[in-house]
């Protein structure tokens, strides 16, 4: 064991991801860096990842979020961006967080179609879609499991 | 504005869309940087130190593996904090901090047992679940500013 010292100590980390035909995470990026005033902005194949005090970083995001309100998604990371723990240039291969949001990248055009649909959305309106049940997928017949299992 | 826990805490979407509707959203992440922003001792290859195990004895039996108790010593204290929790069911996510199975049972559990609002949902699958996912976490959280 060794002393730890901790860098960037007070600052937040925050990614930002963009799904959508009309920006591309080079805009989400130059955009950022347009109003950054010293914080850390990172572009990545994603969006960016915007590290400094939390106020900076809250700012740049309200910014942003305006280009594209409904397929931009912003996350906290523990880590900053370069960390030797995380950073693929030292582990060689992508990080595990990365594989966990491309499951949920796959899915945010729903979210997105969901945030544009209910922001039209009266009072009531809402309560009734907020009341829909969502149907779990069926459970594999035990029957066809049985035979499956024969099968092998 | 409530602090509402998040599970998976990893996940970017219930991170988002609590973030944009007003709250704060207590995921993974949040335990984390406090981790790695505290001076202390290093452990190496990872962050993680002996201490943490210990930590997690508060939420876990001692023999409940040193994972489980690593992994509840982040999580444990997002949880007491909570004012409310927002569940996805059996999500298909569960990489990285959230890839133990024993642990998620346990977080889950202590969400059920803790007399906190709660909404369990399940990812979307087309358009229109789309529009029941953001509808039903927008009102809980609608609600939650009522209640406050």
């Amino acid at each position: 064991m060794k002393p730890y010292v901790p860098q960037y100590v007070g600052t937040i980390t925050k990614y930002v991801f963009v799904d959508s035909p009309d920006t591309t995470p080079q805009d989400i990026a130059t955009a950022a860096y347009e109003i950054a005033q010293g914080v850390m902005i990172k572009e990545t194949c994603f969006g960016c990842q915007i590290t400094g005090s939390p106020e900076d970083v809250e700012r740049i995001i309200a910014h942003l979020r305006k280009l594209d309100p409904y397929r931009i998604y912003v996350k906290d990371r523990g880590f900053p961006p370069g960390d030797a723990r995380r950073c693929r240039a030292d582990l060689g291969g992508a990080r595990p967080g990365y594989l966990g949001h491309e499951y949920e990248m796959g899915l945010v055009r729903y979210i997105a179609y969901g945030l544009q649909e209910t922001d039209r959305m009266t009072p009531e309106e809402l309560k009734a879609a907020a009341g829909q049940e969502m149907s779990m997928p069926k459970a594999l017949d035990i029957d066809i499991l049985e035979s499956l299992m024969k099968e092998e | 504005m409530a602090k509402v826990f998040i599970y998976p805490a990893t996940s970017l979407i219930l991170s988002d869309l609590v973030a944009r509707f007003g709250h704060q959203p207590l995921g993974s992440a949040i335990s984390i940087r406090e981790h790695i922003q505290t001076p202390g001792f290093d452990s190496p290859p990872i962050q993680m130190t002996p201490d943490d195990p210990q930590k997690g004895l508060k939420w876990a039996a001692v023999e409940v593996p040193s994972g489980i108790r690593g992994r509840m010593s982040l999580y444990g204290p997002l949880v007491e904090e909570a004012e409310a929790a927002i569940i996805i069911d059996e999500p298909d996510l569960a990489f990285g901090c959230m890839g133990c199975a024993r642990t998620n049972e346990l977080l889950a559990f202590m969400l059920r047992e803790k007399e906190i609002p709660r909404l369990e949902l399940r990812y979307p699958a087309s358009k229109e679940e789309g529009v029941t996912f953001v509808a039903a976490i927008k009102e809980f959280l609608k609600n939650l500013e009522v209640q406050q």
